[in-house]
């Protein structure tokens, strides 16, 4: 206890300085664990997958579409319980600033597929029954005010026209990390229009959503599909949803291990600023640890005084950090809106806030303490200021 | 009374050399990364400015963000190509390609993890309205034939690309008879063919877009007046340097923010860690201090000679930093652009005015951490001073 209140009284005696390096550490905690969640939120789409769906598209590129008469072979495949299929459909709300992912898709079954989405059961009948019909993730529709019955106008980019549904239901993420800011409306609307507008285009679908009885069949159905049109004009490739949203994150890979050594960096430069001003602590009580020395103190006292003091300060600053990573990262999903859907700090960004805290604290202490070690009492006690 | 001389301030440096060395070292850091995101954000302007060019237009589907997502059917594709803006080649035809762009999966050749490439059925004029493109090796390939050309960085990181070999896909087998070098443009990560025979094996109908030279780069805005309001087309016509600058604003945001973002956090840590050099500086030389105010140096040039103290750890730092960023231009980045969809590689590229603004950027931070201490330097009272021991 008494070696605790020590710590806490020699950390404090620089007021300023200590406050400047709590400060900093505050900072780099903070900075750490926003550019970590940054990450986490990269994956968030993989993480949120399901085991039992798995997703079609044609094996040139997703810019390919496959017909629609895939539908009825694909359901034949044993182990296969529920088709859905959808277009991305890219449409534009007002500006190309408010970014929204939407879908035209097969209503019921694509809801089968994700019981996640939870949407109230008066909602999903009038979604349903409705052609001109639209359901919006809760934070999408908190983001634009939309209310139940208002009326969405899309600008066409892959399929040129305007395009109104009117919003039948809002839905709510079962988890955490459920993406909430989506747009779907029925493909068959979609798809007649297309029939008058570009009829080379209709009965055509973007993707194939299929739910798997059994996980552990996930792979032998997957090829048992993709052999089935083996040499047609649209070969399919066929994945689990977790490696289709993986191959999105690989692509832009590059810009994750960016932000990951960015976030070393910042850990980096902080080491720096704190192993300063542990250096500077240390040679100005030179003369200090030599008189304990000449009580009769060990080596190993001297240095862990040292340490424990570099660890205080690192701990207070990564409290603060830690504390401040709340309510940043509220405001920067905020800020980001739709551009990024699920963005929570993980328990794991914690955890290796605290490490990082731990390390700046330790690397930091490492020289101080061997020069206080070393000192020779005579050297110590003749060093004045 | 004369000011303080200079030496003082870079020689107090030099006594307290392992603070000084810290200090530096953090600040090095932040303009390091001040200097690689500025590299970074200037290496994908550079991309695209170079990959448009003023005087050339680009006729897409009304609507359509990028060449992907566009589809111009033969008919008005033959409406564009007889408008009087578009200039004449030397044999008298349209200086005008029609051309097909899709996008196809392709795996690298090191992880064999697939990314998208652009495929671009190409006209005869496709290469001359591109004049940043010059083949490197091989030839370009025949018109009716299934043969291809890629760009270099294509070839170097995909799987078949090279020149020799050969690609599927589009149920035929391409050989690949050239490579070309496009320089630091876009078209570098693309792949070449015969529109023609591309559209046939896509089975595409359309076109994705309409390129052509001006005959008078003035007449751009007549043009598309004309164009956009003629009731045959459903189209749009735009500058190729505003459709590739069009193209990237996503990602040059997206890497703006970010730079922003780490070098405001980033540079808060290194000028705390200045600050608490500097006050340690003042308050370890407080006789010091007190010697120089008795001597006659008036305050002023105390608080000189502290901020040029300051500064000069500042730009000791500035210079390592740079140092180090400057070896990050052997790097390429290659990421997909959110927007189109493709890959897009692009290095760092250091400026002289990225060199001018780290610099400037790390002396103000110096600047910024050594003021207060500075200042209390400067208040410091004689007597009082020169008691301290």
């Amino acid at each position: 206890m008494h070696i605790l209140k020590l710590l806490f009284k020699n950390a404090f005696r620089h007021k300023l300085r200590t406050g400047l390096t709590v400060l900093g550490i505050t900072i780099a905690i903070l900075a750490f664990g926003l550019l970590r969640t940054v990450i986490s939120a990269w994956y968030s789409g993989v993480e949120a997958s399901s085991a039992t769906r798995l997703i079609t598209r044609n094996a040139v590129s997703l810019i390919f579409s496959l017909p629609l008469s895939y539908k009825d072979k694909i359901r034949q495949v044993p182990g296969v319980t529920t088709v859905s299929y959808g277009n991305w459909f890219g449409g534009i709300y007002i500006d190309e600033k408010n970014f929204i992912p939407n879908f035209s898709v097969d209503a019921e079954t694509y809801l089968d597929l994700y019981p996640e989405f939870i949407l109230a059961a008066g909602q999903k009948r009038d979604f349903i029954r409705d052609r001109k019909a639209c359901v919006a993730g809760r934070k999408v529709a908190e983001k634009f005010g939309w209310k139940i019955g208002d009326n969405i106008v899309l600008k066409g980019s892959i399929f040129p026209g305007t395009w109104e549904f009117v919003l039948r239901g809002i839905y709510h993420g079962a988890r955490k990390t459920t993406d909430e800011t989506q747009l779907f409306f029925h493909w068959d609307s979609v798809n007649e229009t297309l029939k008058k507008t570009a009829p080379h285009r209709a009965d055509m679908v973007g993707f194939y959503m299929i739910g798997v009885k059994n996980p552990d069949q996930a792979a032998e159905v997957a090829v048992a599909i993709d052999t089935l049109f083996k040499n047609s004009l649209a070969e399919t490739l066929t994945e689990t949803e977790k490696a289709f949203q993986l191959s999105f994150v690989t692509m832009s890979e590059a810009i994750v291990v960016v932000i990951q050594i960015v976030s070393f960096v910042v850990i980096v430069i902080i080491m720096a600023v704190m192993a300063n001003t542990m250096a500077m602590t240390a040679r100005e009580r030179i003369g200090e640890y030599a008189i304990m020395k000449t009580l009769g103190f060990g080596a190993w006292h001297i240095a862990g005084l040292v340490f424990g003091e570099s660890l205080v300060i690192a701990t207070i600053g990564c409290a603060i950090g830690i504390a401040l990573t709340y309510p940043a990262a509220a405001w920067f999903s905020n800020a980001m809106g739709t551009y990024i859907p699920v963005f929570n700090v993980e328990h794991k960004t914690l955890y290796l806030d605290i490490a990082a805290a731990l390390l700046v604290g330790s690397v930091a202490a490492v020289f101080p303490t061997w020069r206080a070690v070393k000192v020779k009492i005579a050297d110590g006690l003749r060093r004045i200021g | 009374m004369k000011n303080i001389p200079i030496s003082y301030s870079y020689r107090n440096l030099w006594a307290r050399r392992l603070t000084t060395v810290l200090t530096a070292s953090g600040m090095a850091l932040v303009v390091f990364v001040f200097a690689a995101v500025l590299m970074l954000a200037e290496g994908l302007r550079k991309t695209l400015v170079e990959t448009g060019s003023p005087d050339n237009v680009i006729v897409i589907r009304k609507g359509s963000q990028s060449e992907v997502q566009s589809g111009v059917d033969r008919p008005q594709a033959a409406i564009i190509e007889t408008q009087p803006e578009v200039a004449l080649a030397q044999n008298g035809e349209p200086l005008l390609a029609k051309e097909m762009v899709v996008l196809i999966d392709l795996p690298k050749r090191r992880t064999d993890k697939p990314s998208n490439v652009v495929i671009r059925g190409i006209g005869a004029f496709s290469l001359s309205l591109r004049p940043q493109v010059r083949l490197a090796a091989g030839r370009m390939p025949k018109p009716g034939s299934s043969e291809i050309a890629a760009g270099q960085s294509v070839a170097k990181r995909f799987r078949g690309a090279g020149i020799g070999e050969r690609i599927r896909f589009g149920m035929r087998d391409w050989t690949v008879v050239g490579i070309f070098d496009a320089g630091n443009t876009g078209y570098s990560s693309e792949i070449w063919g015969d529109a023609d025979q591309l559209m046939q094996s896509f089975r595409r109908p359309v076109f994705s877009s309409v390129l052509f030279k001006l005959r008078d780069s003035s007449e751009f805005q007549k043009f598309k007046d004309r164009v956009e309001s003629d009731p045959r087309l459903t189209v749009e016509a735009k500058r190729e340097t505003r459709y590739y600058a069009d193209q990237s604003e996503v990602m040059a945001k997206f890497l703006r923010i970010l730079g922003m973002t780490l070098t405001v956090i980033f540079s808060l840590g290194a000028m705390i860690g200045a600050m608490i050099t500097m006050y340690a500086a003042v308050a370890n030389r407080t006789s010091e201090i007190g010697m120089l105010r008795a001597l006659g140096f008036s305050r002023r040039s105390i608080l000189m000679a502290f901020l040029m103290e300051a500064m000069f750890l500042g730009l000791v730092g500035g210079c390592i930093g740079l140092f180090f960023a400057s070896f990050m231009q052997f790097i390429t980045i290659s990421t997909v652009n959110w927007q189109t969809f493709s890959e897009l590689a692009f290095s760092f590229t250091l400026s002289c005015e990225i060199v001018y603004r780290s610099i400037l950027f790390s002396v103000i931070m110096g600047f910024i951490g050594g003021v207060l201490p500075a200042v209390r330097a400067a208040r410091m009272n004689i007597v009082e001073a020169l008691r301290a021991s």
